[in-house]
C-alpha cells in the first residue's frame, strides 16, 4: 500500500487533459503498490474546486483544492512551494506531474525544493519494488532510455499523451489548502498572455514543420499551411522548391537538396509529390505526416501517415483537430 | 567513422579516424568554416554558378571570420593560424566551391603573403590589414596570353624613372582581376631576357593607365571573377616596387603557397561529390532498391572514398613539413598533382551516379566536375607538376 | 553584468549512432561531441547582454571529464571570457546531482544571471536548471524564448502550448534558454586563437547523490514508412489518435 500524488494542470479554469493523464497513472501506480490512495492537488483562480469531480472520476481519492485569486495564472514559485509542502515528508510514494510546458517548469522546481531526483518526460513506467523504472527518449528522439529512480516520493514528469487517460469513477474527497507561499510573495510574476504567433521558429529548430508544395496552388493558399502551423504552436513553415522559385515564398524556407535540411520530430507535407530533391532535405525527420491528392506520389512512400484526397478539404480540419489537441480538450 | 545511415548535414569524410590526427583549435577552425559554408555559401553558390557571378556579398563575413590570409601573424589583423588549421580552411571553402576558395587562395596567398614576403614594414603595415579585413580586395598578376606554364618568359616591363616606375604589358587568367581594389603586378625591371630582373609591383587598380575586364564565356568556376588586365603607361611610385621580392623565385614562392593550399582545397570538392553521391545513392530507388544497394554504385563510392582517405593523409604530412619548414616546392607539387586529379575523378564519378539529376545545378557535383577542370590546369598543370616531380627524382628536366 | 552559463559537452547525434556493448550507453565508436544546441543559444544570450551593457564577464561553467575542456573552449572562442570545469569522471544522468555540483561552484560566484540551455540535447531532462535554481533560491524562469534586462530586473517571454507568458524577475536570477531566442554565433578564427589564451579553472565536482540510473538503452524501430491511413477529411481523427499515441509527437 502506497499512496500516490498527481498534479492536476488547469489553464483558464478548467482542467487540461494531461490532468487527466497523471491522476491515471497515479491510480495506475496506487493500484500496482497494493492499492493506495490517490491525492490530485487542484490549484487555480476561486471557483477551480468545482472541477474536483472530473478528477474522480479518472481514479482521484481526494482531491486537494488550492483557489487563490493570485493563482489564476500560472504562478511557479507558489505552486512549487504548495506542492513541495504537500508531497514533502513520507506519504507519498511517487508524485506525477505532466511534462507539458508548466509542468516540465513547475517539478523540477518541486524536486530541488524537496532535494529528490526526478524522472521526465516519461513515455511509460512501472513500479519496481523500491524503484521506479521508466523509458524516456533520449538524443532528440533518437534513442529511448529505460531508467531507474530510487527513493520517495519518487518525482515522476510523463509526456503528454503518453498515458492513456482511463476512468476510474470514485467520490473524491476535496480537502482545501492554503497556498504554502503568498503569491503575491512571488518574484517571478506572470505579466501578460499574448496569442502566440508573433515568434517566428527557425526551420533547423522547430520541432514541427509544416512545409507546402504546388498542390496549394498559390501563393495565398499558404495561409492554410501557416494556420497548420499556428495551431501546433512550436511549427515554422517550409516549402518546396518549385514553390520557392516561383516566388510564394521566400528562399530561405525552401527545404531539400538546395535548401535547408531539417530533421524535426514531426514533418507535414502539404501538397508536396517528394522529389528527391525534397526528400534529401527532410527524410530524417522522425515523424512525417503526408497530404496529397495523388495517391502514387512518392512522399507516400516514405510517409508514415498519409491521407490522400484534397488538401484544401482535410488541412482546414486538421488546423481544427490540432488547435483542439493542443488546447488539451 | 559513422556508418550506415547519413547525417542530415555535410560531416565531412574520415573512414580512419583522420581527425585525432588534428589537435583541437585545427578541429574548430574547420567546424567554424564548416558550418559558415553551410549557412552562407550554400544557399547561394548554385544561382551565383549559373548567373557567372562572385557572390561577393560574402566577402565581409569572409574576413570578419577571419578567412583571408588567416595564416599570417596577428599583427597584421590576421588569424595567425598554423598551415594545417589553414589548409582545413581551404578544404571546406572548397567543399562548397573552387571559386570561392580560388578568392581566398588569391588574397591570401599570392596578395597578402607576397606583401608579407617581400614588402616593407611600411607596406605591410598599410595594406595587410586592409586585406584581411576585405576592405581592400586583391587580385595577382603573373601569367600573360603567352607565358602561362613557363611565366619566366613574360614580356610586362617595369622601367624605372626619376620619381618611380612606369609599368606596360599585358596579364590574363587574373582570378578577382575586375573587382580588385589592389593588384599585385609582376614585371621585368631589366632585359626582357632576364628572369633575375622579376620584382612585384603593388598596383592600386584605380591607378590611370591599368585597367580589367571580365574574361567572358567561361564553362568553369563560374562563381569566381576571371580577368584581363592592361597596363599601359601606369606610373607608380618609388615605394610601389615589393623591396625584397627578386627573380622570377619570388612569385614562385607564392604559387608554392596558393597550390599547398589548392592540394587541400581539392580534397573539399571531392568529398562534397563524395557525399553528395551517396546521399542520392541512398535515397535513390531504381527497381525496388536504393541503387546505393547496387554492386557498381559500390565501387564507385568506395573508390572515391578510398581516394579521398589517401589524400587527407598525404596532404596533412604536407602541411605538418610546412609548419616545420621543411616543405619543398616539389612536395606541394606531388600533392596538389595528386589531389586535384583525385577530385576530377571524384566529381565525374559522383556526377555519374546521380544520373539525369546530376546535371542539374541542384546538385553539386558537375559544378565541382566543371570547376576541377579549371583547377587542374591553374596554378601549374597537372602535367607540369608531372615533370616538376620528375625532375626532382631523376634529376633532369624534361621541360 | 556578471553572467555565468552552465554548458553540457553531448554527443552530437546529428551523426548516426548505435547503443555500445552494456547496453546503456552509446558505441562511443566515430561518436563526435559538440556543445548542446540551447547551451549554444545561452551563451550567445549571455554574450549579447554584455555587449549591450557595454561591460561584464562571461564564464562558462561545465561538468564533465577532462575532455568537456573542448566544448568550454568553443564557448570561449565565441567570445565566453574564462571557463570553470568541474571535473567528474561521467556525468550523471541524474540533473539533481549534477545540480549539487553547479549550486556549490555558483553560490558564492556573485553572478547576475546564470543561464542554462531548455535542456541538453542528450539526457533531454531539463531539470538541472530549475533544480539548481532551486538550491541557491534564486528566482528562475524556464524556457524562455526573448528576454530583456534592464535595472536590475529581467522581463522574459516563455512559449507555452498554443500561449506565451511574459513574466517579469529581479536579479540575480537562473534562466533556461530555448530555441528561437538568438542563434549562436560562429566562433572566428582570431576568437579560436585568442580561446586558448584565456583561463580554465579546473576543481574537482561534488556531485550530490545519484538515486537516477540509465538501466538499458535502445534505438527505437527503424520508420516502415508508405503507410496510407486513409482519404478525404474524415481520415484526420484517425491522424490525430495516431500522433497522440503511436508517435506521441503531439
Amino acid at each position: 500500500m502506497a499512496d500516490m500524488f498527481a498534479f492536476a494542470e488547469t489553464r483558464d479554469g478548467a482542467l487540461r487533459s494531461v490532468a487527466f493523464e497523471t491522476v491515471t497513472a497515479a491510480r495506475q501506480a496506487a493500484d500496482a503498490a497494493g492499492g493506495g490512495e490517490v491525492h490530485a492537488l487542484l490549484a487555480g483562480g476561486p471557483g477551480v474546486g468545482a472541477r474536483a469531480a472530473e478528477l474522480g472520476r479518472y481514479g482521484a481519492d481526494v482531491v486537494v483544492v488550492v483557489e487563490h485569486a493570485g493563482l489564476a495564472c500560472y504562478n511557479a514559485e507558489a505552486l512549487a512551494a504548495t506542492c513541495a509542502a504537500r508531497i514533502g515528508g513520507e506519504q507519498y510514494r511517487a508524485a506525477f506531474f505532466a511534462a507539458s510546458a508548466e509542468g516540465r517548469d513547475l517539478a523540477p522546481r518541486v524536486a530541488g525544493a524537496l532535494d529528490r531526483s526526478m524522472l521526465s518526460d516519461v513515455t511509460a513506467f512501472e513500479m519496481r519494488g523500491d524503484a521506479v523504472v521508466a523509458s524516456h527518449p533520449v538524443y532528440v528522439g533518437k534513442a529511448v532510455a529505460t531508467l531507474r529512480l530510487t527513493g520517495s516520493p519518487a518525482m515522476v514528469s510523463l509526456r503528454p499523451g503518453a498515458i492513456t487517460a482511463v476512468e476510474s469513477p470514485r467520490e473524491a474527497r476535496t480537502e482545501p489548502m492554503a497556498p504554502a507561499l503568498d503569491p503575491g510573495a512571488a518574484r517571478v510574476t506572470v505579466t501578460e498572455m499574448l496569442d502566440r504567433g508573433g515568434a517566428k521558429l527557425d526551420l533547423g529548430e522547430a520541432p514541427v514543420v509544416v512545409s507546402g508544395g504546388r498542390g496549394l496552388r498559390a501563393a495565398e493558399n499558404f495561409a492554410l499551411v501557416e494556420e497548420l502551423a499556428a495551431a501546433f504552436g512550436n511549427a515554422a513553415v517550409g516549402a518546396t522548391r518549385a514553390v520557392t522559385d516561383d516566388g510564394w515564398r521566400p528562399a530561405t524556407d525552401q527545404i531539400g537538396q538546395t535548401g535547408r535540411v531539417v530533421s524535426p520530430m514531426l514533418y507535414v507535407a502539404v501538397g508536396i509529390s517528394g522529389a528527391v530533391q525534397h526528400l534529401a532535405g527532410m527524410r530524417t525527420s522522425r515523424t512525417i505526416v503526408a497530404i496529397n491528392k495523388d495517391k502514387d506520389a512518392p512522399i507516400f512512400k516514405l510517409a508514415d501517415y498519409g491521407i490522400v484526397g484534397d488538401l484544401f478539404e482535410i488541412v482546414p480540419r486538421l488546423t481544427d483537430a490540432v488547435r483542439k489537441a493542443k488546447a488539451g480538450g | 567513422m559513422a556508418t550506415g545511415t547519413v547525417a542530415p548535414q555535410f560531416t565531412g569524410v574520415d573512414f580512419l579516424d583522420f581527425d585525432s590526427l588534428l589537435g583541437e583549435e585545427e578541429r574548430a577552425v574547420r567546424d567554424t568554416v564548416r558550418a559558415w559554408v553551410d549557412e552562407h555559401l550554400m544557399p547561394v553558390i548554385g544561382q551565383a554558378y549559373i548567373d557567372g557571378k562572385f557572390p561577393r556579398q560574402l566577402i565581409p563575413g569572409m574576413a570578419e571570420l577571419g578567412l583571408l590570409g588567416a595564416n599570417l601573424p596577428e599583427e597584421y589583423g590576421c588569424a595567425g593560424l598554423n598551415n594545417v588549421a589553414y589548409g582545413l580552411i581551404m578544404q571546406e571553402l572548397e567543399r562548397g566551391d573552387s571559386g570561392i576558395r580560388s578568392f581566398a587562395s588569391v588574397q591570401g596567398a599570392l596578395v597578402m603573403y607576397p606583401i608579407y614576403a617581400f614588402g616593407s614594414d611600411e607596406q605591410k603595415q598599410k595594406w595587410l590589414p586592409l586585406l584581411a579585413s576585405g576592405q581592400e580586395i586583391g587580385c595577382f598578376g603573373l601569367t600573360e596570353p603567352d607565358f602561362g606554364s613557363n611565366p619566366g618568359g613574360m614580356i610586362t616591363t617595369a622601367r624605372e624613372t626619376a620619381d618611380g616606375w612606369v609599368l606596360n604589358g599585358t596579364k590574363m587568367w587574373i582570378t578577382n582581376g575586375s573587382q580588385a581594389t589592389v593588384s599585385i603586378i609582376w614585371a621585368k625591371t631589366g632585359d626582357i631576357a632576364e628572369t633575375k630582373s622579376i620584382r612585384g609591383f603593388i598596383v592600386p587598380t584605380d591607378t590611370k593607365g591599368y585597367s580589367a575586364r571580365d574574361q567572358k564565356g567561361k564553362l568553369s568556376l563560374r562563381a569566381s571573377d576571371t580577368s584581363e588586365i592592361h597596363l599601359q603607361d601606369v606610373h607608380l611610385p618609388k615605394d610601389a616596387v615589393l623591396p625584397r621580392s627578386g627573380g622570377i623565385k619570388s612569385p614562385l614562392m607564392c604559387l608554392t603557397q596558393a597550390r599547398y593550399g589548392i592540394a587541400w582545397g581539392a580534397i573539399g570538392a571531392a568529398m562534397a561529390c563524395y557525399d553528395e553521391a551517396l546521399r542520392y545513392a541512398g535515397n535513390r530507388v531504381m527497381f525496388d532498391r536504393p541503387i546505393a544497394q547496387t554492386q557498381i554504385q559500390q565501387v564507385r563510392l568506395v573508390d572515391m572514398l578510398t581516394e579521398i582517405t589517401k589524400a587527407q593523409f598525404m596532404t596533412l604530412q604536407l602541411g605538418r613539413l610546412k609548419d616545420a619548414g621543411t616543405m619543398t616546392p616539389e612536395q606541394v607539387s606531388i600533392c596538389k598533382r595528386n589531389n586535384v586529379d583525385m577530385a576530377t575523378d571524384c566529381a565525374r564519378e559522383a556526377r555519374r551516379l546521380l544520373g539525369a539529376n546530376g546535371i542539374l545545378i541542384e546538385y553539386h557535383s558537375m559544378r565541382h566536375m566543371a570547376n576541377l577542370e579549371s583547377v587542374y590546369t591553374y596554378e601549374g598543370t597537372h602535367d607540369m607538376h608531372s615533370l616538376i616531380v620528375g625532375q626532382a627524382i631523376t634529376g633532369l628536366a624534361a621541360f | 553584468m556578471k553572467i555565468a552559463v552552465c554548458i553540457k559537452r553531448v554527443p552530437d547525434t546529428e551523426l548516426r549512432f548505435s547503443i555500445g556493448s552494456d547496453g546503456k550507453s552509446l558505441d562511443q565508436a566515430g561518436l563526435k561531441y559538440d556543445l548542446s544546441d540551447f547551451d549554444g543559444y545561452a551563451v550567445e544570450v549571455a554574450l549579447r547582454l554584455v555587449e549591450q551593457a557595454g561591460g561584464g564577464e562571461v564564464a562558462v561553467v561545465c561538468l564533465g571529464p577532462d575532455a568537456v575542456q573542448e566544448t568550454m573552449r568553443k564557448a570561449i572562442s565565441m567570445g565566453a571570457d574564462r571557463g570553470i570545469h568541474l571535473r567528474a569522471d561521467t556525468i550523471p544522468f541524474d540533473g539533481l546531482s549534477v545540480a549539487h555540483a553547479l549550486a556549490a561552484e555558483l553560490k558564492d560566484g556573485g553572478y547576475d544571471l546564470v543561464l542554462f540551455g531548455r535542456m541538453a540535447t542528450d539526457s533531454a531532462a531539463g531539470v538541472v536548471g530549475p533544480m539548481t535554481a532551486q538550491l541557491l533560491g534564486l528566482p528562475c524562469v524556464t524556457a524562455i524564448s526573448h528576454l530583456d534586462i534592464a535595472d536590475g530586473r529581467g522581463t522574459a517571454r516563455r512559449e507555452l502550448e498554443g500561449v506565451a507568458e511574459v513574466t517579469t524577475f529581479p536579479l540575480p536570477a537562473v534562466l533556461t534558454i530555448d530555441e528561437g531566442i538568438a542563434r549562436a554565433r560562429l566562433p572566428s578564427l582570431k576568437g579560436i586563437m585568442a580561446a586558448k589564451k584565456k583561463p580554465i579553472e579546473t576543481r574537482e565536482a561534488h556531485l550530490g547523490e545519484v538515486r537516477l540510473t540509465v538501466e538499458s538503452m535502445a534505438l527505437p524501430p527503424e520508420r516502415t514508412g508508405g503507410r496510407i491511413i486513409g482519404e478525404g477529411p474524415d481520415a484526420v481523427p484517425e491522424l490525430i489518435r495516431l500522433l497522440q499515441t503511436e508517435a506521441k509527437v503531439l
